[in-house]
């Protein structure tokens, strides 16, 4: 019964009281808020797998050298794996361009003020993109390392990048991105001389924040381990 | 920032689920673990309604502790920090509940 005017809940007519409040009664939802963001992922990510495509959701801060990384990737297992990219930013088609350069088939969805993607993005720009069955398709995901982290795209790996110039306590400081990791790639690594950046600590945060993640330094410029970032990709390519 | 397009989730998924309804309160759970905070939910709630039928609907959120289970020593513990640690020290850890993002009710006219 209502406290304020003695009448039955659900009793009917939507009325107010004397003092301006609402008589209300409860309806239990019990939904998750981004309830219709995970659907759409899951259809992705279900689109995905009866292709045989291998998604990534590649994340990290602005100018950590997603980008550049793909480029090289794309360029030395040409004729090996078919790569195309979703590029993510708020705004020009930068990237797109330097990777359709690079020779992939790329989409950019630009989010305006957006800060991330999400599924219902993803599943626009898979459509548009059309890879073929058994190829990869690289998601590279707006520049930061806050809201991306909380969108399922519907990938079925994330990597985070984290690049020596940044750092070594990004992951502490970011653990929501850092824990849902399956690969963080420490890039950038030819420019391990010039700056302070304690790769150890770093490896060990990982281990505390994302005990499964694999950990690879890299340097996309220079080449150094290199090597066992393809080999990653190669093996959880579907053959 | 991302708070947005979950205030404005809430938004949608209250409208979807009760179309034409006076929705004066909404109660939100936000987990520990979930990468969201409250303050940034409210801030953004009170923008994202303005103009719509839910304009001037409070927001109540809970946010109840994270809990979590050693898979090391087995002890089940509530973790004080999003780098989740058992006291034993062991980072391998199941998350029972804490990373949930939950309508659990409103209050309709």
């Amino acid at each position: 019964m209502c406290a304020t005017c003695g009448c039955a809940d659900g009793a009917g007519t939507r009325h107010q009281h004397d003092d301006g409040t609402w008589h209300t009664h409860t309806v239990t939802l019990g939904e998750k808020v981004l309830a219709r963001n995970d659907e759409l992922a899951r259809q992705n990510r279900d689109w995905l797998r009866a292709r045989g495509i291998l998604a990534l959701n590649l994340m990290s801060s602005p100018g950590a050298g997603k980008t550049t990384l793909l480029e090289r990737t794309a360029s030395d297992l040409a004729g090996e794996l078919v790569i195309g990219v979703i590029e993510g930013d708020q705004e020009t088609a930068l990237d797109a361009d330097r990777m359709r350069a690079a020779g992939c088939k790329v989409v950019q969805v630009n989010t305006g003020t957006g800060c991330h993607l999400d599924a219902a993005m993803v599943r626009e720009a898979l459509t548009a993109l059309n890879p073929p069955d058994g190829s990869v398709v690289v998601i590279e995901n707006v520049g930061n390392l806050v809201c991306p982290a909380l969108f399922d795209l519907g990938e079925a790996h994330r990597v985070v990048l984290a690049s020596v110039t940044e750092g070594a306590d990004k992951p502490v400081k970011y653990p929501h991105m850092f824990r849902s990791a399956g690969l963080v790639l420490v890039s950038k690594t030819d420019l391990l001389p010039h700056v302070d950046f304690d790769l150890a600590r770093c490896t060990a945060d990982l281990g505390k924040i994302s005990p499964g993640a694999t950990v690879l330094p890299v340097s996309a410029r220079a080449g150094d381990g290199i090597a066992p970032w393809y080999d990653w990709l190669r093996q959880r390519t579907p053959s | 920032m991302h708070e947005l397009a979950i205030a404005e989730s809430v938004i949608d998924a209250v409208t979807q689920r009760l179309p034409g309804a006076k929705v004066t309160c909404v109660h939100l759970e936000i987990g520990a673990l979930s990468g969201v905070m409250a303050d940034s939910i409210r801030f953004c709630f009170d923008m994202a309604t303005e103009g719509t039928g839910m304009e001037g609907a409070r927001l109540e959120i809970s946010e109840p502790p994270a809990e979590c289970r050693c898979r090391a020593c087995g002890a089940e513990f509530q973790p004080d920090s999003p780098v989740v640690l058992c006291p034993c020290g062991s980072p391998d850890v199941a998350v029972l509940s804490g990373e949930q993002l939950k309508i659990v009710s409103v209050q309709v006219a």
